[in-house]
């Protein structure tokens, strides 16, 4: 589709309306062409009822969930405010080591992916040739849109005895933390390397020539001019992968051995277990973790390349 | 800034090599899905095609493939509306909190899957009372898909800037004739990239989707998930899980190529 193919199809259909109607065109759309608010409402409304009933409503509603409690004998949910669920998780060693492990998975798989997409994206942006870009791009994100369920259980496969790893003589680490962090280090990893190139593309060359040519070492051309323009693509990166990390828990099941992480908890408590007051306090924690990182990274404005 | 042959070799090779691995695991599943040992040994051991067979065969299989597909198809009908109203909006308009509606949009997708998951099946079962069904997996894909067309729309009338819809108006047309005559045309492939990838989003997401399921309603991921720890069932698992890489690359490659079409004819 091009523009120069469709102005005269637009055009011809419209010759006579201006020449018939004048610019008395029907009230309806007179009153929506003058209210400029009109139109924005019109055009807003739904989608917004729409993320704020569904979306913002229900994490509203979590938050007052996790302030109520179950009666342990009918298992109904008691609407009276109590911070039970909050006293339960600060004091049982349970829920700080599940949520330490979480946020600490979540951090390892951050920091490899983002050393491993800096300098793949680098070499996509600067060094390889257009057309090599092009075919890189299209690698890179492909597996993006692979299932994600299906690559988790590719690792199963690949980690499991008698699998590929194995056969390699490499090893196997087995099913446990490690498993989940090369599992999730390898899901993510596009999500990171993606935003990391797109900031390397709005590099200028010129930038880095007229560096080299005041005699700066590509060392110091690196740390002093590439890598402050980086920040907010590395942060975008960093904030997918440390976020699809803290709310996975289907790779912890699969790869991670009896390991659990605070999505387990979640997901037992809202079906099992029956207690969903316990289960919107747990996630409360991935909830404020985020909120504060977001808060902190907002000033960078790396949340505008997302 | 001059890089020395050498290192732009490591970084060619480093960058080949780490291709080659995100593309190992899915290639092992695909040679899997023919091979002869149920417990998946590695190297396989010659070739079959019992398992494919096994899994036409599966009623199960069938069923959830059926559910995947209509979730996907009505998710992604809500956010190509509820997207393209956005992205209109955001785009030809300045107003008070927008910024605020743009991180919102993100949100679903920006804040971890059991957030978004346990938000929503606490909304439906401990707030409304409804019982989950294949509606509220709708329901909940259809939200966080609406960024993928968002984003899509958003990017195309970026690009567009106004001048065609001013046009359009000072010869008198109207704002929908305008709307239907000029700028829809214009986004046309953009609609269908950002629907495709709604589409695989919604075909193979799971987190959410394992919040909000009812019994009965079992997509094709939440099949795998029931079945992958069966030893009887984890070579039709496989085959399964190949039919789904090509069903969630195929659209993506479609709204790539698209896209592409749209930069070669400008």
């Amino acid at each position: 589709m091009s523009v120069t193919s469709q102005v005269p199809d637009a055009r011809n259909d419209q010759a006579p309306a201006p020449a018939l109607r004048g610019p008395v065109a029907r009230p309806g759309s007179r009153l929506l062409h003058r209210m400029v608010w009109l139109r924005l409402s019109l055009l807003l409304s739904a989608p917004l009822a729409w993320m704020l009933l569904v979306y913002v409503v229900a994490l509203a509603a979590l938050l007052i969930t996790s302030l109520w409690s179950v009666d342990s004998l009918s298992s109904e949910i008691d609407r009276s405010w109590t911070l039970d669920n909050f006293r339960t998780l600060a004091e049982n060693e349970v829920y700080r080591n599940v949520a330490l492990r979480t946020v600490g998975v979540a951090v390892a798989v951050t920091v490899i992916d983002v050393a491993i997409a800096l300098p793949i994206a680098f070499y996509m942006a600067k060094v390889a040739t257009p057309r090599a870009r092009r075919m890189l791009v299209v690698a890179v994100l492909t597996p993006l849109w692979a299932s994600y369920l299906v690559k988790v259980f590719s690792w199963r496969v690949v980690l499991s005895e008698g699998g590929l790893a194995e056969w390699t003589g490499l090893g196997s680490p087995g099913y446990g933390l490690t498993a989940v962090v090369i599992t999730q280090a390898y899901i993510w990893l596009p999500y990171v390397i993606l935003p990391i190139f797109a900031a390397l593309e709005r590099v200028p060359d010129s930038l880095l020539e007229a560096a080299g040519d005041l005699g700066a070492p590509t060392g110091m051309v690196l740390r002093s001019i590439v890598m402050p323009l980086l920040v907010p693509g590395i942060v975008a990166g960093a904030i997918f992968s440390f976020s699809l990390t803290m709310g996975d828990y289907i790779t912890v099941n699969i790869v991670g051995g009896a390991n659990q992480m605070l999505g387990n908890l979640i997901f037992i408590n809202a079906g099992a277990a029956n207690n969903l007051p316990l289960a919107a306090a747990i996630a409360m924690i991935p909830i404020a973790v985020m909120v504060v990182l977001l808060t902190a990274i907002r000033r960078t404005g790396a949340l505008e390349n997302m | 800034m001059t890089l020395s042959p050498l290192s732009r070799k490591v970084l060619a090779g480093l960058t080949f090599g780490v291709l080659a691995l995100i593309y190992l695991p899915l290639l092992v599943v695909v040679a899997n899905s023919v091979n002869p040992s149920q417990s998946m040994t590695w190297p396989p051991r010659g070739v079959t095609f019992d398992w494919w067979e096994r899994a036409a065969h599966s009623s199960g299989v069938r069923e959830a493939l059926v559910t995947s597909l209509q979730v996907a198809a009505i998710a992604t009908l809500f956010a190509l509306v509820l997207g393209t109203l956005l992205a209109l909006a955001l785009q030809r308009y300045s107003f008070f909190g927008k910024s605020s509606v743009n991180l919102l949009v993100i949100l679903p997708i920006a804040l971890p899957g059991v957030v978004t998951g346990i938000a929503l099946n606490n909304g439906f079962k401990g707030i409304l009372g409804v019982d989950l069904s294949i509606w509220t997996i709708v329901i909940a894909h259809a939200t966080f898909c609406i960024v993928t067309v968002f984003n899509n729309v958003q990017a195309r009338l970026r690009r567009l800037g106004t001048s065609l819809e001013e046009a359009s108006s000072d010869l008198g047309a109207g704002v929908l004739t305008t709307f239907r005559l000029v700028t829809l045309p214009q986004l046309r492939s953009a609609l269908l990239a950002g629907g495709m990838l709604a589409f695989a989003l919604s075909f193979d997401e799971i987190i959410v989707t394992t919040f909000t399921a009812g019994n009965g309603a079992n997509t094709l991921p939440i099949w795998i998930l029931n079945n992958m720890f069966r030893p009887n069932q984890a070579p039709v698992v496989n085959v399964v899980a190949v039919v789904l890489i090509v069903f969630s690359i195929l659209p993506v490659w479609l709204a790539q190529r698209l896209s592409s079409d749209v930069e070669a004819a400008r």
